[in-house]
């Protein structure tokens, strides 16, 4: 018996999309692939990470995560250079402190802050709101319009709140994140909505990601079918970069705060399995999973 | 690709008409079914060809074949692996996990390790995760000193072993004194693989193939096939991280769907010789957790290392099919008495894990009631009905928490604030009391509740 190496080659691919504009600008997806199979085809894009920062100094992180950034936390834009310097393809601003259980910070203000951030940090952005439904819905259409034109990647968009926020992202010219509650059925259902609103190549899945020990399970297989789907089987709702925002799951956990070591590898392991289920793109907290996770894209761990 | 039953029933007596009902099925057809579905044994035709039944016997055999590691209660079995992707049905045979300890390592290292392979035991969710195997390398190049490890280790803890060793003395002596054990041995290459078959026959024990590409593992393993030997590991000798992915999945799916029997058999990986850098080495193994191997050997063996790594192999290995939900009742925490709050969540495991850990860590000694919601998370089981006013109080009637606690007051999800009308109604005699919306607030939330009813 002779071996033949069971080489395979699809037919579907993601959708690229780019977030971000001119040279700074970042692009996810793209690939006809299974995750990481450079052997079988080309990516046109390889995974991307963003370090993720947020409005409201960092309250609530463990303390093993906020050893790197322990001096720039009340600055934002001091905050993303310094993701930036530590390697970060792109940043993600989570606008913490509009969440009306917290500090509940007025829409313009936050939108003020963001449009901030994109002035005086040259990055792609990722911004995600608290996850009210109600409160985002404002927040970030307030967002896309104080950033017209900045072609950021915002969301989470959820099936209460989708209409007017693709709407505000379709007229200023951003991205926007389809978040569902992991369920490969009701994500595909936002999908199919939100293409009827937007192009493919300005929206990006996020199935949620849950942390190691706490569900990873079950984001890893519906990210690992929402690929297979897109590429192996051709459907075209389905042909759309992930996002995994998986740092702040991973970091809330009480193994992740028991020990700094314990902690970095809470994150790395799920964001490697998250890498191995088929995110283009992934949110981290801290920096050295950010090299490792870029060693481990470029396959050289 | 499995033999299918309507291929069997052809290769049957008569073509698979003659239905003799000997095997206990009313026909032929029905017992190539069974069969294809592993529900029956060949042995129960007594009229089949025995040409066909070798044919048939090696058609059904698992695409990956198990092989054992060990003896005893702890050995550790590896292949009979069916899917390439876990949604596909599931995962079957967890990877082992090895500790690597070198013979140039001091004995205090050494003894550490073993009383870490011993030790280290996390309890999680009802299972309790732990390493499995030690890997004894000679590095020194010493059979003598390589033998002197092999003896200490075999004396001091029953666990399976793989010993490796480039030097292929070494390897055979330090065999020969614990071959009843079925040590693992690695590497067998193309160079020494004509050492090994006489051992193998006399005394058998597991082997790992290593090469430097797929192609070159086949010969090797049609080699020992037709000395009748099968207890075979794969080894490709991958270099990165790359491919390693390339060279598990190619193995995999020419096992799996090229039923290509020289690479129908497990892997055993090395993230210990890939990198030397720790969490580096993690990484790499949480891979070979999901891409296939048999057996990771690794070479940091600390509790902060060794922890996450088992926690995403219990997660990667979990049966997808099999929803995870706890059985409904009233699960004490921190040794709760009658004055204790009682709080109230939903049956999915995961929720059940989260809100009890985070009890655990307030401190504050709880009744924590666990309401039967189909295995769905709160907001879900609301959505679903099974976590409204009109079901949670039959369940609290029926529970014996009543009789249990002192008081009446009853703390809910935040998530679920709108029920607490309907809850208020439907249990008259309690205070219903909307709890925070997550459960890493609860550690902050419960102390301060107690501490306002005490005034």
């Amino acid at each position: 018996m002779e071996y033949t190496a069971p080489l395979e080659t699809y037919s579907g691919s993601v959708k690229e999309v780019v977030i971000g504009k001119g040279d700074r600008s970042v692009k996810v997806g793209g690939e006809n692939i299974l995750p990481l199979h450079y052997f079988e085809g080309k990516a046109a894009n390889r995974p991307k990470i963003a370090l993720e920062i947020d409005d409201n100094g960092a309250a609530g992180w463990s303390e093993w995560v906020l050893e790197p950034y322990k001096d720039v936390v009340a600055d934002p834009v001091k905050w993303a250079l310094k993701c930036l310097d530590l390697g970060a393809d792109l940043i993600c601003l989570r606008l913490e402190s509009t969440d009306p259980q917290g500090a509940n910070v007025p829409a313009e203000i936050a939108a003020a802050l963001v449009k901030k951030v994109a002035a005086e940090v040259q990055t792609a952005l990722v911004v995600y709101g608290c996850g009210d439904d109600k409160k985002d819905a404002e927040v970030l259409a307030a967002v896309a319009a104080a950033c017209s034109g900045e072609n950021l990647l915002i969301g989470p968009a959820v099936k209460e709140n989708y209409e007017p926020l693709a709407k505000a992202v379709a007229e200023h010219g951003h991205c926007i994140i389809a978040q569902t509650p992991i369920d490969i059925n009701l994500e595909k259902e936002l999908n199919v909505k939100l293409l009827k609103q937007l192009p493919p190549e300005r929206i990006v899945i996020d199935p949620l990601s849950s942390a190691l020990g706490y569900g990873m399970e079950y984001s890893f297989t519906i990210m690992e079918r929402t690929k297979q789907v897109g590429v192996i089987h051709g459907d075209f709702a389905m042909q759309i970069p992930i996002i995994a925002d998986l740092g702040g799951e991973c970091w809330k956990t009480n193994q992740a705060r028991a020990g700094r070591e314990q902690g970095i590898l809470w994150e790395g392991i799920t964001a490697m399995s998250l890498l191995l289920a088929g995110a283009n793109l992934l949110v981290l907290r801290h920096p050295n999973n950010c090299r490792m996770i870029k060693e481990a894209i470029d396959g050289k761990l | 690709m499995a033999i299918k039953g309507t291929d069997i029933v052809k290769k049957l007596p008569e073509g698979g008409k003659k239905n003799c009902k000997e095997c206990g099925l009313p026909t032929c057809f029905a017992f190539a079914m069974k069969l294809a579905s592993g529900g029956i044994v060949l042995e129960k035709c007594p009229y089949i060809d025995p040409a066909v039944k070798l044919e048939l016997e090696d058609a059904l055999a698992p695409p990956i074949k198990p092989v054992t590691v060990g003896t005893g209660s702890n050995a550790v079995l590896a292949g009979d692996e069916q899917v390439l992707y876990r949604h596909e049905k599931t995962f079957i045979h967890q990877p082992a996990i090895a500790f690597l300890i070198s013979d140039d390592e001091p004995a205090a290292a050494v003894e550490e390790k073993i009383t870490r392979l011993k030790e280290l035991q996390f309890a999680w969710v009802g299972k309790t995760l732990k390493a499995d195997m030690l890997a004894l390398r000679c590095s020194s190049g010493d059979p003598a000193r390589y033998g002197e490890l092999v003896t200490k280790v075999c004396g001091a803890v029953d666990c399976p072993l793989m010993l490796i060793s480039e030097n292929t003395d070494a390897l055979l002596a330090a065999h020969a004194t614990c071959a009843d054990k079925k040590p693992l041995l690695y590497p067998v290459t193309a160079d020494n693989i004509d050492r090994f078959i006489p051992v193998l026959k006399s005394r058998p024990s597991p082997v790992a193939l290593k090469a430097a590409t797929i192609d070159a593992l086949v010969p090797l393993a049609n080699r020992l096939k037709e000395a009748g030997i099968e207890d075979i590991f794969l080894a490709p000798d991958s270099a990165d991280l790359n491919s390693a992915i390339r060279d598990e999945t190619l193995i995999r799916r020419a096992a799996l769907k090229q039923s290509f029997r020289p690479l129908g058999y497990p892997t055993v990986a090395f993230p210990c010789f890939m990198t030397k850098d720790r969490a580096s080495e993690m990484l790499l193994a949480a891979m070979f957790i999901i891409k296939y191997a048999g057996i990771i050997v690794i070479s940091h063996v600390d509790e902060q290392s060794i922890l996450p790594l088992l926690v995403q192999r219990m997660n990667i290995y979990t049966d997808p099919r099999i929803p995870m939900s706890m059985e409904e009742k009233v699960y004490p925490i921190n040794n709760p008495d009658a004055a204790s709050p009682v709080l109230i969540t939903t049956n999915w495991a995961l929720t059940y894990f989260i809100v009890a850990s985070e009890i655990e860590s307030s401190k504050v000694p709880s009744w924590l009631c666990v309401k039967e919601a189909g295995g769905l998370g709160v907001l879900t089981a609301w959505a679903a009905g099974k976590f409204s006013g009109d079901s949670i109080a039959p369940f609290i009637k029926k529970s014996n928490i009543e009789q249990q606690v002192n008081h009446r007051r009853l703390i809910i999800p935040g998530k679920v604030a709108r029920i607490r009308h309907e809850l208020t109604e439907a249990l008259p005699d309690w205070e219903i009391i909307v709890g925070p919306r997550e459960a890493n607030e609860i550690p902050s939330y419960l102390p301060n509740l107690v501490k306002s009813w005490k005034g």
